[in-house]
């Protein structure tokens, strides 16, 4: 394995999918990754969109946070690479 | 003047040639859902496990010494492009599976980087599916998947597994990565099967 070329974006990308399913802005919240337990503003998460749904990877572990698939009729959305999300309650 | 005018270089192929829902593209997009690996070809490995456990492996000389067959087909991915007469080599899975003894119905396909992908076994065999290492008489670009990786042409792309490392064979449909986010567990482009439940 070598250095790559980033392919990602980074978490804002993911604001607008993510806004089509929540009521609050998930960018600024903290997530815990599952894989390495890196916590970080989930801005800083590295997001895959040139793919059949956005993926959303740690950028201590490159462990998947966060897949959202928007088919027709549904959104899938794959929560289990967070431990949790910690959204504040202050404005 | 010429008999034929330089311009014709035989009959086209078209939009009838393409599943429903389809566009043709003569780029070659790629998709990820993740960093590129980038696996040296000595730090290769490709394996086949069966339901009972046993293990076939194979190391790129080894793979290399395989009969390898030049490969044209079609490629339609589930974004919508698709890719006519695209030239491929690569080592038929038939030639892989040839000492593997096993029942199942089932394969999970496993990449370097994570990525899975579920298939039924008998789609990947009788010179349905291959494992590519050549792309356009070059060796496979890392970013299409290289140093190899699975082709299933007549399925949609996703389950052309890239920079693939091994299969691993089962009883059991179980789903892989964009299988458990809704897509089709199967991913026929002619029945336009992309989500799950089409």
């Amino acid at each position: 394995m070598s250095a790559d070329v980033p392919t990602y974006l980074d978490g804002n990308a993911a604001a607008g999918a993510l806004r089509e399913v929540f009521a609050v802005d998930l960018t600024a919240a903290i997530g815990k990754c599952t894989g390495c337990g890196h916590s970080a503003v989930f801005a800083e998460a590295h997001v895959y969109v040139d793919a059949p749904g956005m993926v959303a990877r740690c950028p201590g572990c490159d462990n998947v946070l966060l897949r959202v698939v928007s088919t027709p009729n549904d959104t899938y959305l794959d929560l289990r690479g967070l431990t949790y999300l910690r959204i504040s309650n202050t404005p | 003047m010429g008999i034929i005018s330089p311009g014709f270089t035989g009959r086209g192929r078209s939009g009838s040639d393409l599943p429903p829902g389809q566009y043709l593209t003569q780029d070659f997009p790629v998709l990820s859902a993740g960093p590129t690996p980038h696996v040296l070809p000595e730090h290769w490995e490709f394996t086949i496990a069966t339901e009972s456990g046993e293990m076939h492996r194979w190391d790129w000389a080894a793979f290399q010494r395989l009969p390898a067959e030049e490969i044209t087909r079609d490629l339609h991915c589930v974004t919508r492009w698709s890719k006519l007469a695209t030239d491929w080599k690569g080592v038929s899975l038939d030639a892989l599976f040839e000492d593997v003894e096993t029942a199942a119905d089932f394969v999970m396909a496993h990449s370097y980087g994570g990525y899975t992908t579920n298939l039924p076994l008998e789609d990947l065999l009788d010179g349905q599916a291959w494992i590519a290492y050549q792309y356009d008489g070059e060796p496979l670009a890392a970013e299409h998947g290289g140093p190899a990786r699975l082709l299933v042409p007549h399925l949609y792309l996703w389950k052309s597994a890239k920079w693939v490392r091994g299969l691993v064979l089962s009883d059991t449909d179980d789903l892989g990565f964009w299988e458990t986010a809704g897509y089709h567990e199967y991913g026929d482009p002619w029945k336009e099967q992309r989500y799950a439940g089409d």
